[in-house]
């Protein structure tokens, strides 16, 4: 029995001695000034396995490698109610220095869609945008669309209603990127709301929705597979590189310079923290930014590098809150 | 054959001894944490995965991968043993696994789980290794009309769960199905019945919660009623003798392991599905096609067999779509995923060309944590049976302890606490007024699958019900569904009648 107890005790105290090994891992001291005393919690406002939950744990994992703080960063999940649920959390932490958050677009949607959450976004504070991902009309291979004018054409002799459209949910980025098309084309899709991108790049390619404007990390696979074609992209003309600089932008097509669209991919922090925080946090930040393995991110993800921190921040989240309010109203989402 | 080759080469880099190394501290780890309630592979995985930045990609794949499949084996553990499904996957194993504990064949199940998971493992992975191409394109087939026919058919199987009454079986099941509408629905974009505006029930609730409730709570308060404050001691035993014969008997269960394997493989590749719904469905379905149904749920060993099987094999599963197509098949391979593309290896249809040492890698050496995995679990058996010795005044204060964890972990929100002890308290009173349990769990797991694929299908097709019988795939399953749905309808007529003949 003896023997028993001690091999169960052992079990045990290895899982706990792995736990507190990730918890407490030892790192360098790196900034100067404040450091944070216990583990920071890594709030992202979307479930686990979608882009933005990727993207955080890939940042945690810079961090973790490059030693960029002396205590861990760890990422939770709040996604519920497009990112209700996170802002209100950031929001009940007022002056908490241990708690960050990644933010999506829903960072603005959701708080004008959901009034009653009583979040005003420009009161938390801003530490740093690292990117902004882009979107592009996509459609499958054997489909034998080339073109914007060829896709223009099948979506209308298809008939108004009968070509679906796939995307994340409603009011979400993807069906506000697809409402920009109908209204330029005087489309009318079916719109099918998915779960997340993945699912809705993976719908394409077994054909059972015709089109999709997931971003490039999304379809990249399927792109490179054969499977997938991107026939334009919603950004400014030369903004993007490497092989998604080769999809014509809307605006090199001739169909003007409206037709672009970002998700921001930015961290930021509750409101009333001090100064030192937020400079510990932009410093953490600059270096992951700055890490290879974050440029080589971004060069191969099709994302446009964006470093942008301090009140400019803000002044950008309320920028572009003011331009998604336009949207949705245009969308009939909100009042 | 050209798989084999590759297959071997997949061994020569599992068996090195730094990956053997990681097989085993995987699977041991996995072990613990899917034993742990709460704490399933998810968390296990998310928190050990920065660890692995100390060693090569494939070996740290090849440990998140043991630690995945250990946390299979482990979930059985505390759903027999303590009556809480240690995690959401071994949910199922707790129908039957728990009554055959209470009866003093804790060692029994255990050795069942053991075996099944085995068995359900090395299927699956045979499967993965022959076909993982052509089955990525089966899970490229599943559009929301075939994945609602899936859950059709899932329901169909459970109609017949809950024995002869169906009228509270049905009850049941609608109960957990509104629970699963409660949260942010993703087609209108719109927050439904979260009692007025109360943030914890945003993020919808979440199934472990009720089961953790439902079986953890209900089943400690109801051994405290039935135990009147007597000092429980279980008459386990365990001997090696035993686990022989244990495995010997394990013969008869053959047909439903075989059948379980299958079933999970095939839930688990469908993306968004996962071990869950696997399990369950196993579950459904031996019940269905049982001789015995009405001893499930009592301590039948096919009711343990069935979802363990299920269960190891749709993990294997689901790693395909997140190899082949990138997209998880649960939330585990979520965070495996995650992992990947830190180490610079892009998961898609091109990994099988592009990296060719790390899958085949990956593959050889889940043969390898499914052995280790058999042979610790079995070697640490008569520990397990040890806890179960403990008197219950010992015993009641950990469960209620370790329920109130596995609440917790999860969501980090003390709200998911509360509501698990509702759960706990309402599962137990139905439980005196003799309300099957299991159709609500499954139909809140199943519900949030279930209901935006009928939507998703219906908005593509413009309302005509028919999408679902013209296809193929989906008119096939909905065929199964609708026999499996009115066999135990007359079943149970049958029985009446019977009944009535000899009164």
């Amino acid at each position: 029995m003896k023997y028993l107890r001690r091999l169960m005790l052992a079990g045990l105290g290895l899982t706990l001695t792995l736990a507190m090994g990730v918890i407490s891992a030892p790192g360098d001291a790196t900034a100067q000034g404040w450091e944070p005393k216990k583990p920071v919690e890594f709030v992202i406002m979307a479930g686990k396995g979608g882009g933005a939950d990727r993207l955080a744990r890939f940042i945690q994992g810079i961090i973790e490698k490059q030693n960029l703080s002396s205590k861990p960063f760890v990422p939770i999940n709040k996604g519920g109610g497009s990112g209700a649920e996170a802002l209100r959390y950031l929001k009940d932490h007022a002056g908490d220095p241990h708690v960050i958050m990644a933010t999506l677009n829903s960072y603005y949607t959701t708080p004008l869609r959901n009034t009653g959450l009583g979040v005003d976004i420009a009161t938390f504070t801003p530490i740093t945008r690292l990117a902004e991902d882009t979107f592009q009309l996509w459609v499958t291979t054997d489909s034998g669309i080339k073109s914007v004018d060829e896709y223009v054409k099948a979506v209308k002799a298809a008939g108004p209603g009968n070509w679906k459209m796939g995307g994340t949910g409603k009011g979400q980025e993807d069906s506000l990127v697809t409402s920009m098309l109908e209204k330029k084309f005087g489309l009318k899709f079916t719109y099918v709301p998915y779960k997340g991108g993945g699912t809705v790049a993976k719908e394409l390619i077994g054909k059972h929705i015709e089109s999709t404007v997931n971003n490039p990390s999304e379809q990249a696979g399927f792109w490179e597979a054969g499977k997938s074609v991107p026939l334009a992209s919603f950004t400014p003309k030369g903004k993007l590189k490497g092989r998604f600089g080769n999809i014509p932008t809307f605006e090199e097509l001739g169909y003007g310079s409206d037709m672009v669209y970002y998700m921001q991919r930015s961290i930021i922090a509750p409101q009333g923290i001090d100064k030192e925080v937020q400079a510990f946090y932009v410093g953490v930040f600059d270096k992951v930014y700055k890490s290879d393995e974050w440029q080589n991110y971004l060069k191969t993800k099709g994302l446009i590098p964006g470093w942008l921190t301090g009140q400019a921040l803000t002044d950008y989240f309320v920028a572009e809150r003011e331009a998604h309010r336009a949207m949705l109203k245009e969308a009939g989402e909100i009042k | 054959m050209e798989v084999f080759a590759l297959l071997i080469d997949g061994f020569v880099i599992a068996f090195q001894p730094l990956n053997l190394m990681m097989v085993i501290a995987g699977v041991v780890v996995g072990l613990f944490i899917g034993a742990m309630p709460g704490l399933g592979s998810v968390n296990g995985v998310a928190i050990l995965l920065p660890l692995t930045f100390l060693v090569p990609p494939t070996s740290a794949i090849i440990f998140l991968a043991a630690i995945y499949y250990g946390a299979m084996y482990g979930g059985a553990i505390s759903s027999i043993m303590l009556g809480i499904p240690g995690a959401s996957t071994a949910v199922a194993t707790t129908f039957d696994g728990r009554p055959l504990a209470l009866k003093g064949l804790a060692d029994k199940a255990l050795v069942a789980a053991a075996t099944a998971s085995f068995v359900g493992g090395t299927i699956s992975i045979v499967l993965f290794t022959l076909f993982a191409l052509p089955l990525a394109e089966v899970a490229l087939a599943f559009g929301p009309p075939e994945t609602f026919a899936l859950m059709v058919l899932a329901f169909a199987t459970f109609v017949g769960l809950g024995g002869d009454d169906i009228l509270k079986t049905l009850f049941s099941i609608f109960i957990g199905l509104v629970f699963s509408t409660v949260g942010l629905d993703i087609i209108s974009g719109q927050p439904r019945l979260i009692f007025g505006d109360l943030t914890g029930f945003y993020h919808g609730i979440n199934f472990l919660v009720l089961a953790i409730g439902i079986y953890g709570i209900g089943e400690m308060l109801w051994t405290i009623e039935v135990s009147q404050g007597e000092v429980l001691m279980s008459k386990a035993t365990v001997s090696f003798r035993r686990v022989f014969d244990n495995l010997k008997e394990l013969w008869f269960s053959a047909r439903t392991m075989v059948m379980g394997s299958f079933l999970g493989y095939f839930v688990g590749i469908l993306p968004a599905a996962g071990a869950t719904p696997g399990s369950l469905i196993a579950y459904g379905v031996a019940k269905t096609m049982a001789k015995d149904p009405e001893t499930y749920g009592k301590g039948n060993v096919d009711g343990v067999v069935a979802p363990e099987a299920a269960n190891n094999a749709a993990s294997t599963g689901s790693m395909l779509p997140m190899l082949t197509l990138g997209i998880p098949g649960s939330p585990t391979t979520a965070v495996l995923l995650g992992g990947m593309v830190i180490w610079g290896l892009e998961p898609g249809p091109l990994v099988f060309v592009d990296h060719p040492d790390f899958v085949w890698g990956l593959i050889a050496s889940l043969y390898v944590a499914n052995l280790f995995a058999l042979l610790i679990n079995i070697s640490f058996i008569p520990a397990f049976i040890w806890v179960l010795k403990l008197p219950f005044t010992i015993l009641a204060p950990i469960i209620f302890v370790l329920c109130v964890i596995g609440g917790y972990v999860p969501t980090q929100d003390m709200h998911d606490v509360w509501l698990m002890l509702i759960f706990g308290v309402v599962g137990y009173l139905m439980r005196k007024l003799d309300y099957p349990m299991a159709p609500a769990v499954l139909a809140i797991v199943l519900g949030p699958l279930a209901e935006p694929a009928l939507r998703q299908s219906l908005i593509g097709s413009q309302g005509d019900v028919m999408i679902f019988f013209e296809r193929p795939i989906s008119g096939t399953i909905m065929v199964f569904a609708i026999f499996f749905l009115v066999l135990p309808l007359a079943k149970v007529a049958k029985n009446r009648r019977k009944r009535r003949d000899s009164r």
